[in-house]
């Protein structure tokens, strides 16, 4: 019973949490450039204002475009509500599994491409295919990165991956050095953040996630938003607790769970002024070098992979 | 898994060796020759450490020389000699393209590095070591410097392929038997050393000789069409 | 001891000198001379050895038994009467221009630089320093090959220094293999590498290790040794050096890596227990015997032909050392000499064709004979010579193995004498056009001295007719040594 209390909070939390963490985020950057910059609780307002707006859609959207925001909003929250944010072994976590989740966000992903094409103009069109060929070359390395956490501990179920690794003594695996590194690249593309996409630009030639939802307005928009949010908010968690696992809540009692909301804390907390720094030293890559990116993702997975099976046998 | 329980430094050596194998697979994908000299003397810089990291733990007092001769020859020297020739040449701007495509050359060092797992077995049955494994990841990256000589076209690139190449020979040793015997570690030092300075020689005989770095240009001598 | 040392020290020096001062017109008499007085030190080192048997220096760091002494006195020979030839050549080399006086000196100290590297490579015990004294060989050749600075000849020399680079490296991660397993058997030892102290131990260290390392050096020295597929750089190195070089490559340093082979094959050997090793190298050995035969009627080059002609000899060696027993071995052994003799001298009656005819394009050498008798005898005999022909010593020793592969396996006889039948052929189809046809207008003779390549003839006649009981006692402690047991 507490098992699923726990579950609805936390997925809750993980709602709610999100916007926090693309505010922290901007803010930080804005600061980096030497810019006052909103507070982080923005993006709440400006969600609060969407959801206010009165709704206008293209004559020649379809029901798809309509449907598109919802669909893409409950898939990602409910991707977000399974993977362990305060503590594992919750009820939910027996579909916390990585190609589950994997699986979540090609389904996120083919409503968003759908909705980007489905009005007919020209960006929405380009935005799909950008998008379509990005995750084409990131998911194979994402799953050789996640096969080689789930070789380690032989699961692929994320709470069982992190509650071993939270417990037993600390490893220096080198092969996960290979995985993190693979895995926050593929991240920070998935989540078209610099150098692969700019989420602070509109109407740019080189925009990706903007130009898909760019027909979008009031409360569909909103949505859109807030699931982007919560797509960077679980990549994070992901990075987060499967490379640095310790301070996950292992059982239900209160002290735990009061760990694990400390411990996230200041895992995103510095997770974000890393993607701050990054992003703000970084410039946006030309669409032509970003299949290179990838593969540096792919070669990095592949070493983990490699050097898992021959170094740590 | 035999990983946990291993002590630290031992821990550091693996994480060393995949580097060093990293570092190894972006010298193959590297297209420009400043990122390759700068990538090759990073491996050496790697390599150094895990020498030092062999010495210290094992005790080998004789690996902090040879650790000094990696941290002078494959660090300072020859990346230094490297870019002083690719700036004497004017080549630094060109790219170099790899032959079949990045993608299957990589696929292609995958697969060498599961060969050279698959090859060395009978040796980790047998190593004192806890550290064994790493025999195959030398073997890999000399396999790899090959696959680079192989895969370049560009004489620069292919040197650096070769050094490399000698990057895994020397890793093969430290780990394996913790290091050769001092007179033939100097001896293979000195053979480097030379090496090096030979293929700067060749450089400019080339340039001057067929005007490009290009070895697709060397194609003079062929079977029987003289 | 001492004239071991000096066999070593006198080359040093020589390279030394020479690098200050061979770019002289004397350069070419003080390399004869270097040369010859290390001849002088082998051969008082090669009486020291049949007097005393084995050597072993204090550090035990060079080892000098029946098996390398006769090697040591080959090369010697080899790079003295190559030096003689030499000289003059070079001379002509810089009259008409192709090389300059800064070329001069870099070829006269690397020509002692290499025999240098050779020597050390042969006297070493240490496995280790074997593989730097070959590689250390590599270098020291490799702008030589591109002395003439022609894009041929650099093509040529680039080829050689990646390819014998990239061989040579996997017969250095074969002797890590070695030394990995002799470390097993002595724990904490500074030794593990001498092959001294291993011969002694072989039988104890671990076979699949070995095997392993077995692979890696084959590969590794036997693209120094020019093994089919592994021969891509031999042609060319040996085709567009100049001369002298050609000799001495073709004649020693395909021997040494062949050596180096051995050495390793005898620790191996009584550690697997099998004829693993042996097996593999009869296969190699066969494969570069028959198709260097083949390529040799493609071929359009003097000296090209030669080195195919090398390579298919250096193949029925090895075949020879992989079949084992004594005769086979005691045949291989005797091979690496009149080979070698016959090969040199043919490199420098070539040498001095290409002068009479200006080029050294097979189609443009004609009617030596008629131009110049002297070359023209001496091409032919050698040629003879080298086709295995009776009475010359390669024809004792391909006999001897002949009979050894009769009496082992005799299918195997079939293709080593239609082998042989093609590389006869191969020669000879060139040879009768060059030697005899019709002379070009205008070509003269050359002032050449043939002194050297008589001797080498005349010595390889006396081996085939009779082979010296010192030579005799020699071959066959080193073929007990190979094999356990001799032919005597």
């Amino acid at each position: 019973m507490i098992g699923w209390l726990l579950a609805i909070s936390q997925a809750l939390l993980f709602l709610l949490a999100a916007p926090l963490m693309a505010g922290w985020v901007k803010w930080l950057k804005c600061r980096l450039q030497n810019r006052k910059g909103p507070p982080p609780w923005q993006p709440y307002r400006d969600l609060a204002k969407l959801f206010g707006k009165e709704v206008v859609l293209a004559e020649t959207a379809s029901p798809v475009f309509r449907v598109a925001p919802y669909m893409v909003f409950s898939v990602t929250a409910l991707a977000g509500s399974v993977v362990p944010l305060l503590t594992v072994g919750l009820p939910t976590s027996a579909i916390a599994d990585v190609i589950v989740l994997i699986g979540f966000f090609a389904l996120a992903r083919f409503f968003l491409a759908l909705a980007g094409m489905d009005v007919g103009t020209a960006f929405g069109g380009m935005g799909s295919s950008r998008e379509m060929t990005i995750s084409s070359l990131a998911e194979p390395a994402l799953l050789l990165a996640v096969f080689t956490l789930a070789m380690t501990v032989a699961s692929t179920n994320l709470s069982t991956v992190i509650a071993h690794l939270a417990t037993e003594p600390p490893q220096l695996y080198p092969s996960f050095i290979f995985a993190a590194l693979a895995m926050a690249l593929v991240a920070v593309a998935e989540t078209g953040r610099v150098p692969i996409d700019n989420p602070a630009t509109h109407l740019e030639l080189t925009m990706t996630h903007e130009a898909m939802i760019l027909e979008y307005s009031s409360r569909h928009l909103a949505l859109m938003e807030w699931a982007a949010m919560m797509k960077l908010l679980l990549y994070g968690v992901l990075l987060a607790n499967l490379f640095i696992p310790w301070g996950v809540g292992l059982t239900f009692t209160p002290a735990a769970v009061g760990w694990g909301l400390l411990a996230i804390t200041a895992k995103l907390f510095f997770l974000g002024i890393i993607l701050a720094v990054t992003e703000t030293s970084l410039a946006k890559m030309r669409l032509f070098r970003v299949p290179q990116y990838l593969s540096l993702a792919f070669i990095l997975s592949l070493i983990g992979l490699l050097s898992h099976v021959i170094l740590e046998r | 898994m035999i990983l946990s329980g291993l002590p630290l430094a031992e821990q550091v050596i693996l994480t060393l060796a995949s580097l060093i194998l990293f570092t190894s697979f972006l010298l193959l994908a590297q297209s420009r020759l400043f990122g390759l000299i700068n990538t090759f003397a990073w491996q050496g810089v790697l390599l150094f450490l895990a020498t030092i990291m062999m010495a210290a733990t094992y005790d080998r007092h004789h690996l902090y020389i040879s650790a000094a001769l990696t941290l002078g020859l494959k660090v300072f020297f020859i990346p230094w000699q490297l870019r002083r020739m690719v700036v004497r040449l004017d080549i630094f701007r060109q790219v170099e393209t790899v032959v079949g495509g990045s993608l299957l050359v990589m696929i292609g060092a995958g697969v060498l590095v599961l060969f050279s797992y698959y090859v060395v077995l009978p040796i980790r049955e047998l190593a004192l070591l806890s550290i064994r494994n790493t025999i195959a990841v030398s073997l890999a990256v000399i396999l790899i410097g090959m696959l680079m000589i192989i895969t370049r076209r560009k004489a620069v690139a292919q040197v650096i392929g070769f050094m490399s190449m000698e990057n895994g020979l020397f890793f093969s040793a430290i780990v394996s038997t913790s290091g050769m015997p001092m007179v033939v570690e100097l001896g293979v030092a000195f053979d480097v050393l030379v090496a090096a300075i030979l293929f700067g020689i060749f450089f400019f005989q080339i340039r001057a000789g067929i005007g490009s770095l290009d070895v697709d240009h060397l194609n003079r001598l062929r079977e029987g069409d003289q | 001891m001492i004239y071991l040392y000096l066999t070593l020290l006198l080359p040093l020096a020589g390279t030394l000198l020479l690098a200050l001062i061979g770019q002289q017109r004397t350069a070419g008499w003080v390399n004869l001379l270097f040369t010859i007085a290390t001849f002088a030190a082998s051969v008082r080192l090669a009486l020291e050895v049949f007097a005393q048997g084995v050597l072993l220096s204090p550090g035990k760091l060079f080892y000098v038994d029946a098996f390398n002494v006769y090697l040591i006195l080959l090369n010697a020979l080899v790079g003295m009467t190559t030096a003689i030839f030499s000289g003059p050549y070079m001379a002509h080399e810089l009259k008409i221009g192709r090389v300059d006086a800064g070329r001069m000196r870099l070829y006269h100290a690397m020509y002692q630089g290499f025999l240098l590297t050779m020597l050390v490579a042969l006297s070493t015990n240490n496995l280790g320093v074997l593989w730097v004294a070959v590689e250390g060989a590599t270098l020291a050749t490799v702008l030589l090959v591109s002395l003439y600075r022609t894009p041929k000849s650099i093509e040529a020399g680039w080829k050689y220094f990646i390819l014998c680079g990239v061989g040579i490296a996997q017969a250095l991660f074969g002797t890590v293999l070695v030394y990995f397993a002799a470390e097993r058997v002595l724990p904490g030892s500074d030794e593990a590498l001498l092959w001294s102290v291993l011969h002694q131990r072989a039988g104890e260290m671990d076979p699949a290790v070995l095997t392993l390392a077995f692979v890696f050096l084959l590969i590794g020295y036997g693209t120094k040794v020019g093994l089919v597929p592994l021969h891509n750089w031999l042609p060319d190195a040996h085709s567009e050096g100049p001369t002298p070089m050609s000799a001495i490559l073709s004649g020693l340093l395909l021997n040494i890596a062949l050596y180096a082979l051995v050495r390793f094959k005898m620790l191996i050997d009584p550690a697997i227990g099998t004829n693993l090793a042996g097996s593999m190298m009869m296969g190699f050995g066969l494969l570069s015997f028959t198709v260097a035969g083949l390529l040799l009627h493609r071929q359009q080059d003097v000296k090209r032909l030669f080195s195919y002609s090398s390579i298919e000899h250096m193949g029925l060696m090895t075949f020879a050392f992989g079949l084992g027993g004594p005769m086979a071995t005691f045949g291989a052994l005797l091979h690496m000499i009149v080979h070698s003799l016959t090969k040199s001298a043919l490199f420098v009656t070539v040498g001095h064709v290409s002068h009479v005819a200006g080029s050294q394009s097979i189609e443009k050498i004609r009617g030596l004979i008629h131009t110049q008798p002297v070359i023209g005898w001496c091409f032919l005999i050698a040629t003879v010579a080298l086709a295995g022909f009776p009475p010359f010593g390669i024809f004792a020793s391909e006999f001897l193995l002949f009979t050894a592969t009769m009496k082992s396996s005799p299918w195997l006889v079939i293709p080593l004498l239609s082998g042989l039948a093609v590389a006869f052929a191969g020669l000879f189809r060139h040879m009768q056009r060059m030697v005899y046809g019709d002379a070009p207008e205008g070509q003269v003779a050359v002032k050449a001295n043939m002194w050297p390549v008589i001797l080498h003839l005349l010595l390889v006649l006396w081996l085939g007719i009779s082979i010296p009981a010192v030579l005799v006692d020699w071959l066959d402690q080193a073929t007990i040594m190979v094999v356990g047991k001799g032919v005597l």
